[in-house]
């Protein structure tokens, strides 16, 4: 049972960690009613998800090395490291979300531009009130 | 030393992406020049597009490192028959859409949002280009997200109703996206790479590792949101509902058939049908959903009154199809050549369709199926092509629809999965009541009021030809490539479609 929880719970600590921040961003982005509040979901499920992936790329994250037998070093060549047998990290993976806050922040700005053009149409940006004017809209015959 | 046409893909992408920005400062100054700079630079796209469907059929699929770094490190972008097919395909709708929009846009979006709509047009189209040639999981993502992003603005730059519906896309479209690359990390946490050609070498050694069918599940989750695939197509109808018509037209024709083709891409090169039958057995699960969305699709259409909504929801059961293709595909080789000729078909039937859509709302103002009466005299040209592309959408023998519902019948039969046969019957029954109903109401039906009428018809200015060109080029390939498909002409290319993306059998 120990063994189980330390295989599974306590060296993949980031696992959980993420994964736990992910179902409560996306809850907020499926249940929550005010656009803006969907957006903040949606931002935070990305964020969870690029720690989750920089994490993968520290090699030397494992619980116990982080009690300080061994620690990954940044990934930069230099004599001494070669010589100890220093372990580096994975330099991809933050490199690849680095190109993913680029998107994360794009897709942001896109939404914010469409929730003001949203406030300017309908005056409120609470889902369920901008359904009740569209039902209006249907009712004096507008499809 | 390369050839000159295996420079062709990068150049195709690259010099979109440089003509966006560019355009936008043209634009500005002058929007006619603008226009036809645009269409002179897709149309050259067109040109090298052919050249390098030419040279992928005879001497064998491009590939180009970046940079010329080798594969598993660089970029590299690889164009076999099925990426040049697609990529004619997509390049000749972008330039018929910008046709049609020339007028279309005038009368549905403001004066002022001109240059930057032909701006987001040409990025989009640069993302699906970029979409359609690389062969890189990352680079893949982020064409994914660049064709996404400029659709969400250009679907929020109608205005008005849109806007809820452009929101709603915007948050389905980045949780899918994010699934994406949320798989493709998983499949790189245990291979290390991110060449589509190299992951299928190191995948089968992990197959029956938890993280690679984490990854898989994730991206085909994250890629039907993308392509509406049935029970995650909520966000779409409304989207095509209040876009403009053009956006309709070039996202029913062409960006969902780019989206699904990253589905297609994951199934045959990344992961194979063994990874897909053996392992997860997910072959017949896929045939019973598109079963599923080819007739709740069609239901749902026959309940709508607006044309637009109807057609989104007849795009929603035609996506079936060519998912039903798929999933027969590890079964009997006629299911990917029915998937690969609908992406064709459809495309051509359903941009035609949207496109008469657009048409009519622009000269008469009417929306709503029931309004239709005695179109068919007002708007001759636009009611004949709607008709053709409508009996093309329900399979009539000799247009192109009836092509691929035959080659999808002939793939139920050949996989002995009869219950397929009459689901597609039965789908085009469904498809004959929606469509029938408008064209019923076009030609046949009486226009009850007469007052009413004059007054209609006052208000509308009659389309111009560069409207109606498209629709009717449109209209005539669905009957030219309804011959054509029951030909021989197309055997060399589904030959090599089938063996590139290595279904080791050939027709």
């Amino acid at each position: 049972m120990m063994d189980w929880i330390i295989i599974h719970v306590l060296e993949k600590y980031n696992f959980w960690i993420a994964m736990f921040i992910i179902i409560i961003s996306l809850t907020a982005t499926i249940v929550k009613e005010n656009l803006l509040k969907k957006l903040i979901g949606l931002s935070i499920f990305q964020t969870a998800f690029f720690l989750w992936v920089i994490s993968l790329g520290d090699v030397g994250r494992d619980i116990l090395t982080t009690w300080g037998l061994k620690t990954a070093t940044p990934p930069i060549l230099w004599a001494e490291a070669a010589e100890k047998g220093y372990i580096y990290i994975n330099p991809l993976p933050n490199v690849l979300m680095l190109t993913g806050i680029v998107v994360s922040a794009a897709t942001t700005a896109v939404a914010l531009a469409i929730v003001i053009r949203i406030h300017q149409e309908y005056g409120t940006i609470e889902e369920s009130e901008i359904m009740q004017k569209e039902m209006e809209f249907e009712k004096r015959g507008v499809i | 030393m390369l050839q000159p046409v295996e420079h062709f893909p990068v150049i195709i992408v690259g010099l979109s992406m440089f003509l966006a920005y560019t355009m936008l400062l043209v634009g500005y100054f002058n929007r006619r020049i603008q226009f036809y700079m645009s269409l002179a630079m897709n149309s050259f796209f067109l040109i090298l597009a052919l050249f390098i469907l030419n040279h992928v059929l005879t001497v064998g699929p491009i590939r180009y490192w970046l940079g010329g770094w080798r594969p598993p490190w660089g970029i590299e972008y690889v164009v076999d028959a099925m990426n040049a097919y697609l990529l004619v395909i997509v390049i000749s709708m972008i330039i018929l859409g910008l046709i049609y929009s020339r007028d279309n846009v005038r009368h549905e979006i403001e004066e002022r949002k001109h240059p930057t709509f032909y701006t987001l047009v040409q990025l989009m189209a640069a993302g699906l280009y970029g979409i359609t040639v690389t062969g890189d999981l990352f680079n893949m993502f982020i064409w994914l997200e660049i064709a996404s992003l400029t659709a969400y603005a250009l679907i929020a730059v109608a205005g008005g109703r849109a806007l809820r519906p452009a929101y709603n896309y915007v948050i389905m479209g980045s949780i899918g996206a994010v699934l994406y690359i949320f798989g493709v990390c998983w499949l790189y946490s245990v291979t290390g790479t991110l060449n589509f050609g190299d992951m299928r070498l190191l995948l089968p050694l992990v197959y029956d590792n938890k993280a690679v069918e984490m990854g898989f599940a994730m991206i085909v989750v994250g890629i039907m949101i993308k392509a509406y695939i049935f029970p995650l197509h909520l966000w779409q109808p409304d989207v095509y509902t209040y876009a403009p018509s053009t956006i309709s037209s070039m996202m029913a024709s062409v960006h969902v058939k780019v989206m699904f083709y990253i589905l297609l891409r994951m199934f045959y090169s990344v992961f194979t049908l063994d990874f897909i039958r053996l392992y997860i057995g997910l072959d017949l699960l896929i045939c019973w959903v598109a079963a599923i969305a080819i007739l709740s699709g069609s239901i749902w259409a026959i309940k709508q009154r607006n044309l637009k909504r109807m057609l989104a929801y007849s795009s929603v059961s035609q996506m079936g199809y060519i998912l039903l293709g798929v999933g027969l595909s590890p079964l009997s080789p006629w299911g990917l050549v029915g998937a690969a000729a609908h992406i064709l078909n459809h495309a051509i039937g359903k941009g035609c369709l949207f496109m008469c859509a657009g048409a009519i709302s622009q000269q008469e103002g009417l929306k709503d199926i029931r309004d239709f009466e005695g179109l068919g005299k007002k708007m001759p040209h636009v009611c004949a092509a709607f008709t053709i592309a409508a009996l093309s959408m329900i399979g009539v023998p000799f247009t192109a629809g009836f092509a691929s519902k035959l080659f999808l019948i002939i793939a139920s039969l050949d996989a002995a999965q009869y219950p397929f046969v009459a689901i597609l019957l039965l789908s085009g029954l469904l498809n004959l009541v929606y469509f029938w109903r408008v064209i019923d109401q076009m030609y046949f039906v009486k226009r009850k009021s007469t007052e009413n009428a004059a007054e209609v018809v006052e208000k509308g200015k009659s389309i111009p030809l560069s409207m109606v060109a498209p629709i009717m080029i449109l209209a005539a390939l669905c009957i030219i490539m309804g011959i054509i498909w029951l030909t021989d002409i197309p055997l060399p290319l589904i030959n090599h479609i089938l063996s590139n993306l290595r279904m080791e059998v050939t027709l």
